[in-house]
């Protein structure tokens, strides 16, 4: 299961600050960042059942 | 079949041939925000002359939705109930990516209000309406339809302004000049006032047609739909509402590289209407191309100048904060100026208006920007992301929140307003009334229509409310020496609990709550909504 949306209100503020940190970078840097974005995110969640899962779920949606 | 405008009459202001006494208030503008300004001032007793460069209406629907906040603010100036009888009530949005729905939200899944979450209505009605209501009120507000300010200067205890008209120009004074002038505020450039924040790149078409066959479906229900790459209009974003007299509206974003004179013309307007419509039959009401602009003044108060509506703030129309934004300022203002002019409150309360509406600005300017931010990616990496949390959305009920199509205007919260004495309960000191429905053994009401335009005592519980003067009172669920009513269906005890009073300000806003009825404590917490802590 994913979970239920748990930003809350902050939803707006988190995605528009996800936009700011890609601001004004190459195609390249922001393929990077969100590399590097994925492995912070992943030891913030250090549970590698649920990463496991987490990667299923996002690899599942790459339907056209 | 199209809106008449009628042109308002014109005649020759008294200041062309004497000089007249001078103003408790001149109001620049007769726009929405103007217009029910004066009414709010009529309200209370307090006179003013409004002065328009213009003699119609709107042209052109402009704004079309109408928040509940809006009516229920519309409601105490008189024309909240033919607004609703008009306009095309609606709650529900859908969000769709290409052909299929990815999200819908209710505005308003629960009962027990008077007005509905939302209304659609031609800026046109709701100044027509407006400038009749004003019209009730010939001895305290004198409309000047053709009158334009070309200039203006504060003299530190009064303004004075330079005015045009068709038989020549002359000159008022006023104890306040409100600037209601809309987006383009001529006061504003001649103060030559920084007016900041973000303009975007993308032009959009806004278009009125008016169609016999609902585009909704089958079972016509108006709702808000919006369109992220819809089969219609490759690679752009759509929005589709219902207006009264069968006309319904279309954004289609075109884009930064378009040529708006050329977009605006019946010749590229028409296919792209046929490639949403098909076959249907339609008349083109209205069309315009625009780009539009988030942007506020650092302060809406400079001494005897104030300013109301777009000429403090102005933001792109998804989320529908521009005029809700406007009618907030007025009814924040409103009492306020009538207690400074009529010496119930000083001059530093006016300060709290500058606080509590750039704060509510502020928030307007955050929520319409990010949402035009989401529907118009200005990086491949933003379009990236954007897609793909559309994609998400189809399956995972978190992504569904990220998806912003416009977060529709909410009452504006004044918890941190120095006006409001801090405390604790299901509706905190700050907030926007909540309404109830109650009855008085015969008649339905609300709590919205009891408790209007004073400083009002309310309470669910057992306690009697004291007498103070200059506070009304109403009980619910009680009998007492002031109105008192029953609470239908239970609302009013789930709202707002049955062990606390609140102390209303004349604008609706709960200023403070009470465990006790003791007068000192209420005094106290009124005097502090009057300014007495600024
Ligand atoms: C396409 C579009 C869609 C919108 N949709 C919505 C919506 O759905 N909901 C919403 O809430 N808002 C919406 N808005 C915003 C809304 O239209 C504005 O916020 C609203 O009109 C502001 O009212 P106002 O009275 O401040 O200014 P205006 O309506 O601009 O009125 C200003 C008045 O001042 C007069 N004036 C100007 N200069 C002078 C002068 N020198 N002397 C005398 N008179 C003068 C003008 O003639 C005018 O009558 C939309 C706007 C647009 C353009």
């Amino acid at each position: 299961m994913i979970l239920d949306d748990t930003l809350g209100l902050d939803a707006d503020s988190f995605y528009n600050a996800l936009m700011d940190a890609h601001a004004g970078l190459t195609d390249a840097q922001s393929h990077a960042l969100n590399a590097r974005l994925v492995l912070i995110f992943a030891n913030e969640i250090g549970d590698l059942d649920r990463l496991e899962h987490l990667l299923a779920a996002a690899r599942q949606t790459t339907t056209p | 079949m199209a809106y008449d405008y009628a042109p308002f009459p014109y005649t020759p202001p008294p200041g062309l041939t004497r000089p007249e006494p001078r103003h408790p208030v001149v109001i620049v503008g007769a726009g929405p925000i103007g217009l029910a300004m004066a009414i709010d001032l009529a309200q209370r007793g307090t006179a003013s002359v409004v002065l328009d460069d213009n003699n119609v209406v709107s042209v052109g629907s402009r704004a079309i939705c109408w928040a509940k906040r809006t009516l229920e603010i519309f409601d105490r100036l008189g024309v909240g109930e033919r607004m609703l009888a008009k306009g095309v009530t609606w709650k529900v949005g859908r969000n769709f990516h290409g052909e299929n729905q990815v999200y819908a939200f209710d505005l308003l899944p629960e009962p027990g209000h008077k007005y509905p979450a939302f209304i659609n209505l031609q800026q046109y009605y709701v100044e027509q309406y407006l400038a009749e209501r004003a019209a009730e009120f010939p001895d305290l507000i004198d409309l000047r339809f053709l009158n334009k300010v070309t200039n203006h200067s504060d003299h530190g205890d009064h303004a004075t302004l330079d005015i045009t008209t068709p038989d020549g120009d002359y000159t008022v004074e006023a104890d306040y000049y409100l600037a209601c002038d809309g987006a383009g505020s001529a006061t504003r450039k001649r103060m030559n006032l920084p007016f900041n924040g973000q303009t975007f790149e993308e032009h959009f078409l806004i278009v009125d047609v008016e169609m016999e066959t609902s585009p909704f479906g089958s079972d016509d229900t108006p709702e808000r739909w919006f369109w992220f790459n819809p089969p219609f209009h490759s690679g752009q974003s759509a929005l589709l509402h219902k207006q009264p007299d069968n006309i319904y509206r279309i954004d289609l974003q075109l884009g930064p590289d378009t040529d708006p004179k050329e977009e605006a013309t019946e010749a590229k307007v028409i296919p792209r209407i046929k490639a949403i419509v098909g076959d249907t039959p339609f008349r083109l009401d209205w069309m315009s191309v625009y780009k539009f602009r988030c942007a506020k003044l650092d302060r809406f108060v400079h001494n005897r100048v104030i300013f109301v509506g777009d000429s403090a703030h102005v933001v792109s129309p998804f989320g529908a904060r521009g005029g809700n934004g406007g009618i907030q300022d007025v009814d924040n203002l409103g009492w306020k100026l009538a207690a400074v002019l009529q010496g119930n409150a000083r001059e530093p309360l006016l300060e709290s208006y500058n606080i509590e509406r750039v704060h509510g600005s502020a928030e307007n300017i955050i929520n319409s920007s990010r949402a035009t931010n989401f529907m118009t990616p200005k990086s491949p990496i933003e379009a990236l992301f954007r897609d793909q949390v559309l994609k998400l959305a189809t399956e995972h009920p978190f992504a569904c929140k990220l998806i912003n199509s416009g977060r529709l205007s909410q009452p504006c919260n004044l918890s941190a307003s120095p006006l409001q004495t801090p405390g604790a309960a299901l509706v905190p000191p700050g907030t926007a009334l909540i309404d109830a429905p109650l009855h008085d053994g015969q008649d339905q009401t609300w709590l919205l229509t009891a408790t209007h335009g004073n400083f009002t005592l309310i309470t669910a519980s057992p306690m009697t409310l004291p007498d103070i003067a200059g506070i009304a009172r109403i009980g619910i669920n009680q009998s007492a020496d002031y109105p008192c009513y029953r609470a239908t269906d239970g609302h009013a005890e789930t709202r707002y609990g049955t062990d606390k009073i609140y102390l209303l300000r004349p604008d609706g806003h709960v200023c403070a709550v009470f465990d006790t009825p003791a007068p000192a404590a209420i005094i106290a917490a009124r005097d502090r909504a009057l300014g007495a802590m600024i």
